[in-house]
């Protein structure tokens, strides 16, 4: 586009990444470094039961394994470094007192620190109706609404607490979905992850609100390994949002993250992340590795999961938020925004399984490059033999801003029951000079215009998102792609 | 003051120089029509009006309401006061026809240090300049322009000119593709525009649409100049004659 255009772009391009402060705080941390130690001094900072040490150690040798044997994943279309993987610390904690009674007794530095995310920690705040558990580098620091929630029997905690408070339930479910053998990052998180968000909602519950976590990188050169676990027992239902973010610092930091969803017979989970992890520099310095596997399992008749994605951050995202179709009639969901500027890396997509007769379902992914940015949809869709009567319906567009960036896709299809019926589209747009001189004649600014066409583009997917987290992804959105058109 | 001076305007594309020296000047409270074979150069002249990027200015000057509008961005001539109602609307998928047009009117509201208007003081604003072009509530709600078909399109255009309220509209063909009714409906809206205040250039093909907006003066482009200007009666001529005789006048023609 013309030089006036490029002017507003270069200026916009000085706009810096707003999340990226650092909190002072105390911090219990231990020494860089990964062996069966390390895990044995995670278990025991936390307390764990037996079980627990015994899975971690199971996980820890096998991806120690795959390590010595070099077979970190490689088929994703992303590049970067070798990770040292000695070079990082495996825990990192505020400190605080054990056990807070209440908020007030968390350290308010933190307190601050949410307030300036605006995550409604902050008691006035809970009025708005979400309950929140906060993760703090590696642990959870607060949990919100868990008496209301509890008058109901749904169960919502860090991962911790439900280790201690529930270890029946954990037990049952933990790696059900996601074992530690899944894959090379499955396993260095089942080893060393320190904590995460924990719901179980029981039979016939609909929780009667939001459930929301946020997660914050702090701590320089630590790896966050999170773990959530979600049942939603017979008939029951829950919707749950993810946030994230980091300060900026100038290596990348590595989280890899694991999800497990659960849904028995009837159940819903809907699952909402809008991901702003630090990416990076304008010119690809520092930013979050995002290595994560969310998978969830419709085991029970008529059930269904649903992933909302907005992937607006990290230096290079990974990430197949998944649905095994097994029980009959049962639905999955994807619908994902991927946006990658700079020097930005996506390779995201999903994997539908199906399994039980009649299974359906939907994906609906919105790829958006700029800059020089490289984003990759991976989608497989498996039909196995006994799916009778299953279908799918794939949509993938790709929309891309200046020529300097790049939009793959790579969808695998496999059916082997010839009852089932697949719909594929897919299409690849630049944002066209005349949309941007219809809207410019119309009075927008060049940076309205982009956020709107892309907005537009992106519209099918924040249609799926709970209403003020939908306001925060299209912010977000234009936030993220400022300096992107030229 | 004229609203619009253009002064010995020249513009090129591509290395191909489209308009070769136009001039025109519009006075506030005038409506003025263009008219020209295909490929003179008419929406040539609309867009560099309206600032559109992808044309080389290569001489001239033009001032609208006494600045410079060869130094504006789109956004700004947009702001100032310039519309354009376009030959061929384009498409915002994702995008209601109602939130663009509320996002159109506070952008420009906002360059004049007004008060965005929020939905509850919007939307019956937006309704009675529906009303006035008789068109269905369910456009507002459907993308903009996406999947509208050719008369919606024109007539949407008009509306959002009725909304947006410019000092200057510029109409490129908005009478073709119009079914008879629609031409009429169109013709009275922007008939109802008409005001001292404000000029309006209509680019048409066709007497026919004068005859509903009755110009006060007709410019014939050919070939980038505007090669001779008259009353209405030289719309009726051209229908009767057509551009044929006015190719030779093109070579050193005489402006307006
Ligand atoms: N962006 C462009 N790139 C290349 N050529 C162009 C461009 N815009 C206009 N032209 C050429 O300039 C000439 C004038 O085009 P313009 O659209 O202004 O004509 P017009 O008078 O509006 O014609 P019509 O009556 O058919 O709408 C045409 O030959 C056209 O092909
Ligand atoms: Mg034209």
């Amino acid at each position: 586009m013309s030089s006036n255009t490029d002017a507003t772009i270069r200026e916009l391009a000085q706009q810096e990444y707003k999340w990226g402060f650092v909190t002072e705080i105390g911090e219990d941390r231990a020494p860089k470094g990964l062996t069966e130690n390390t895990i044995r001094l995670i278990s025991t900072k936390k307390s764990e039961p037996e079980f627990m040490l015994e899975w971690r150690l199971k996980a820890f040798r096998y991806w120690d394994s795959l390590e010595k044997a070099q077979a970190e994943p490689k088929w994703a279309n992303i590049k970067y470094p070798p990770i040292d993987y000695q070079a990082i610390s495996y825990y990192s904690a505020p400190k605080q007192k054990p056990n807070l009674k209440s908020l007030d007794e968390l350290d308010p530095e933190i307190l601050r620190t949410y307030e300036k995310l605006g995550i409604p920690l902050a008691e006035q705040k809970m009025l708005a109706g979400v309950a929140v558990d906060a993760v703090f580098d590696s642990v959870s620091v607060a949990t919100t609404f868990k008496e209301k929630l509890a008058e109901v029997g749904v169960i919502f905690c860090s991962f911790s607490e439900a280790v201690k408070n529930h270890p029946e339930l954990v037990k049952k479910y933990l790696g059900s979905v996601v074992p530690y053998t899944d894959n090379f990052f499955a396993a260095l998180n089942a080893a060393v992850f320190s904590d995460g968000s924990f719901v179980y909602v029981p039979k016939g519950v609909r929780c009667p609100m939001e459930l929301s976590t946020y997660f914050r990188i702090n701590a320089a050169e630590t790896g966050q390994f999170e773990r959530t676990l979600i049942v939603a027992d017979e008939g029951a239902s829950v919707s749950y949002l993810e946030g994230c973010t980091a300060p900026i610092r100038d290596e990348n930091q590595l989280h890899a993250a694991v999800v497990e969803l659960i849904a028995l017979d009837n159940a819903q989970i809907k699952y909402s992340t809008v991901q702003n992890w630090y990416p990076g520099d304008k010119n690809g310095k520092g930013g979050i590795y995002n290595f994560v596997t969310k998978r969830g399992a419709c085991r029970g008749k008529n059930s269904k999961i649903s992933w909302t994605q907005v992937e607006t951050g990290s230096a290079i995202t990974w990430k197949y938020p998944s649905c095994i179709l097994q029980g009959d009639d049962s639905v999955g969901e994807f619908y994902s925004v991927a946006l990658t500027n700079n020097y930005q890396q996506a390779d995201t997509g999903t994997k539908m399984i199906h399994i039980g007769k009649n299974t359906r379902s939907t994906i609906v992914s919105k790829g958006i490059s700029a800059g020089h940015g490289q984003n990759t949809y991976r989608g497989q869709v498996k039909i196995m033999k006994e799916a009778a009567g299953s279908r799918n319906y794939t949509q993938c567009d790709s929309l891309l801003i200046g020529d300097k960036c790049g939009a793959h896709t790579f969808p695998y299809i496999e059916v082997k029951n010839s009852t089932a019926r697949m719909e594929h589209e897919a299409s690849t747009s630049k944002i066209g000079e005349d949309q941007m001189f219809y809207l410019r004649q119309r009075g927008l600014k060049t940076e309205d215009a982009v956020s709107m066409i892309v907005n537009g583009f992106c519209k099918r997917v924040f249609k799926e998102l709970p209403m003020e987290f939908a306001v925060e992804a299209q912010k977000l959105l234009s936030v993220s792609l400022e300096g992107s058109v030229g | 003051m004229s609203l619009l001076e253009i002064k010995n305007l020249r513009a090129r594309v591509d290395d191909r120089e489209i308009l070769k020296g136009v001039n025109l000047t519009l006075n506030a409270g005038e409506v003025h029509s263009i008219m020209g074979p295909n490929g003179s150069g008419k929406s040539t002249l609309a867009q560099v009006l309206a600032r559109r990027e992808s044309y080389e200015i290569t001489g001239g000057e033009v001032l609208f309401n006494g600045r410079d509008l060869l130094a504006m961005k789109p956004e700004e001539a947009a702001c100032e006061g310039l519309f354009l109602a376009f030959q061929y609307p384009v498409e915002i998928p994702g995008i209601s026809n109602a939130y663009f047009l509320r996002s159109a009117l506070n952008a420009i509201r906002k360059y004049r240090g007004l008060d965005e208007m929020d939905a509850m003081d919007f939307l019956p604003k937006l309704r009675e300049k529906l009303k006035l072009l008789d068109m269905d509530d369910k456009l507002l709600n459907r993308s903009v322009n996406e999947a509208f078909s050719g008369g919606e399109k024109k007539r949407n255009e008009i509306l959002q000119m009725a909304v947006l309220e410019p000092k200057l509209a510029i109409l490129d063909e908005t009478d073709s593709g119009l079914d008879i009714d629609a031409l009429r409906i169109v013709a009275n809206g922007v008939n109802a525009m008409r005001s001292p205040e404000r000029a309006i250039l209509v680019v048409t093909h066709y007497q026919r649409l004068l005859n509903y907006i009755v110009p006060d003066r007709v410019h014939v482009l050919v070939d980038g100049r505007i090669v001779r200007s008259g009353g209405p009666e030289l719309a009726l001529e051209l229908e009767n004659k057509g551009y044929g005789e006015m190719d030779g006048a093109a070579r050193g023609a005489s402006p307006a």
